[in-house]
């Protein structure tokens, strides 16, 4: 057990020197989107009228911070991961090292959720100021937790699974993309059709920001959807055994 | 002798390219390996299959005794790798490669300080501790790299090409670094495209082309089996014949009596490249 937690901590000690040296970096261009859909959206857009009962603002603003804990944790688990493999060719030395599979994966995703909490801690601080109704609560934090897991075990199965760099910008433009904005993260999914809502309901960030959304404006609690999310992080954790199993052959 | 690698009948394939081929090897333990080939003669998928990154497709391999399909966290414990390519994190510094590397050995704070520098003393780059990797030299690189695989005190080394793309001042200060790790009795496994350093280093050279291993020996003992005397004839003007002899007496006989077509270029030793044509019908680094 103590040999399992400080496997972890020697593999994430790594990403971590990586962060300390590039950290304001990191920061600054894991915001730019976010900022971007808050003002285009949230200001430009949506300025003035009110959804489901709430200004555009407050509606937007929980969508928004479940997209950056996705972009952030599948981004900061996968990347360095894909470039390491690939591109470094260092990723060996862990397969070679007496560490077991299963402290690689956790270390590889706790990295990703280092960069996604700190992402969306930063929007989250601007969300506040910005949008009073946000109501931040121990709930909201265990949702954003959540999240940044699933979308790490993500990545960290992506940039296992990747062949190419050119596998990587597939999948990023064929599933990340349209995950970012169809995931009700910008509208509510009852203005869908039932057919539409039942395939959205097929990705993650669907489940993530329905339930941030809920946790932040007070609503119902949708726990079949926080179920589906835990439901999406053991399938994605399952699926990165299976491609660092695959590693070696 | 003890054998600290034993592979029997050890195969790989990747599709319908055989990688290496029924490969029986014994390298005894405490010795400078030599496993000379030319490209894509499979030295690469060998030592990623002693080294637990690939399994083999048949044949088994054992490191130390440990299979290394069955009982990998053995061998792990027992390897150090330097592979062909830079396998260092080049956004980090030296010494952070190394600190990492030394966790994952699982070296705990104070011996992993110490074992660094010292490790980096014994190859000369306590200068370059703290720099970035990508600013580094390639010999530089390698050096780290070989401390990389050291820190954990490994019972074998194995070394994929590693002078490839190295002057030649660098090259000999890495061969010195060879030699005085096989000196501190550890085994090396080293695999080279390039005679010389084959020649210079290593005890025992096992040559290998298209995946089989075609002759080991001594260095001294392949070019003997050849004839340790080589001489060139040109012929017709246009083609160089290679003839082989004993000793320089029976060279000379030959020269003496060849025809008055025939002439002789050169007398000279016979190397491991003589050996290795002569048994492939190719030279060394053609592809
Ligand atoms: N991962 C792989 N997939 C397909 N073919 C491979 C792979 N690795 C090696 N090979 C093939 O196996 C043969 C031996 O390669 P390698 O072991 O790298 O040779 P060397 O290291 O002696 O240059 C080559 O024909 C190479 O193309
Ligand atoms: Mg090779």
């Amino acid at each position: 057990m103590i040999t399992v937690l400080r496997d972890i901590y020697s593999v994430l000690w790594v990403d971590l020197r990586f962060l300390r040296r590039h950290w304001l970096r990191t920061l600054a261009t894991s915001l730019v989107n976010p900022v971007l859909y808050l003002v285009a959206f949230g200001y430009g857009l949506g300025g003035g009228i009110s959804f489901d009962g709430y200004s555009y603002l407050a509606f937007v603003m929980p969508g928004i911070i479940a997209l950056t804990a996705m972009s952030s944790s599948y981004g900061g688990a996968g990347y360095k991961l894909h470039v390491d493999r690939l591109f470094y060719r260092c990723f060996d030395e862990y397969l070679m090292s007496p560490i077991s599979l299963f402290s690689l994966a956790v270390g590889k995703t706790l990295i990703g959720v280092v960069r996604g909490l700190i992402s969306t801690v930063a929007i989250l601080a601007v969300g506040v100021i910005i949008s009073p109704a946000l109501i931040v609560s121990p709930l909201f934090m265990l949702i954003l937790v959540s999240s940044c897991f699933v979308f790490s075990f993500l990545g960290v199965l992506v940039g296992m699974w990747a062949k190419s760099h050119q596998d990587m910008t597939t999948f990023n433009t064929l599933v990340i993309l349209p995950m970012t904005f169809l995931s009700g993260t910008f509208f509510s999914l009852n203005q869908l059709p039932g057919a539409v809502k039942a395939v959205l309901y097929l990705l993650p960030l669907t489940h993530s920001s329905e339930c941030l959304r809920a946790a932040a404006l007070g609503q119902t609690f949708p726990w079949l959807s926080f179920a589906a999310l835990l439901g999406f992080g053991l399938l994605f954790f399952a699926g990165c055994m299976w491609a660092l199993k695959r590693a070696s052959v | 002798m003890e054998e600290f690698i034993v592979t029997e009948k050890l195969t790989k394939t990747y599709g319908d390219v055989t990688a290496i081929d029924a490969l029986d090897l014994k390298v005894h333990a405490g010795e400078i390996y030599g496993f000379l080939g030319p490209n894509g003669a499979g030295k690469t998928t060998t030592i990623r299959v002693l080294t637990t990154l690939t399994k083999p497709t048949s044949g088994r391999a054992l490191v130390n005794g440990f299979d290394v399909v069955k009982e990998p966290d053995e061998v792990k414990k027992m390897i150090g790798v330097v592979q062909q390519h830079v396998s260092l994190d080049r956004d980090l510094s030296v010494r952070e490669n190394l600190e990492f590397r030394a966790r994952l050995h699982h070296l705990g704070s104070a011996e992993r300080k110490k074992r660094i520098d010292e490790l980096l003393d014994y190859v000369g780059l306590t200068e370059e501790a703290d720099r970035i990797v990508d600013d580094l030299s390639g010999g530089m690189k390698k050096r780290a790299m070989i401390i990389g695989s050291l820190l954990h005190r490994p019972k074998v080394l194995f070394l994929d090409e590693p002078t490839v793309g190295l002057d030649a001042q660098t090259r000999r200060r890495l061969w010195d670094s060879i030699r005085r790790l096989h000196l501190d009795g550890t085994t090396i496994f080293l695999t080279t495209h390039y005679i010389e350093e084959a020649e210079a280093l290593c005890q025992r050279v096992g040559i290998i082309h298209r995946g089989r291993l075609i002759d080991l020996g001594k260095p001294l003992e392949l070019r003997q089996r050849l004839g340790l005397v080589t001489v060139e004839t040109l012929v017709d003007n246009k083609e160089t014949r290679y003839q082989y002899f004993a000793d320089r007496e029976a060279a000379t006989s030959y020269v003496q009596n060849l025809p008055s077509d025939a002439k002789t270029i050169i007398i000279r030793d016979s190397n491991l490249e003589d050996v290795f044509v002569e048994l492939t019908g190719r030279k060394v680094g053609d592809d």
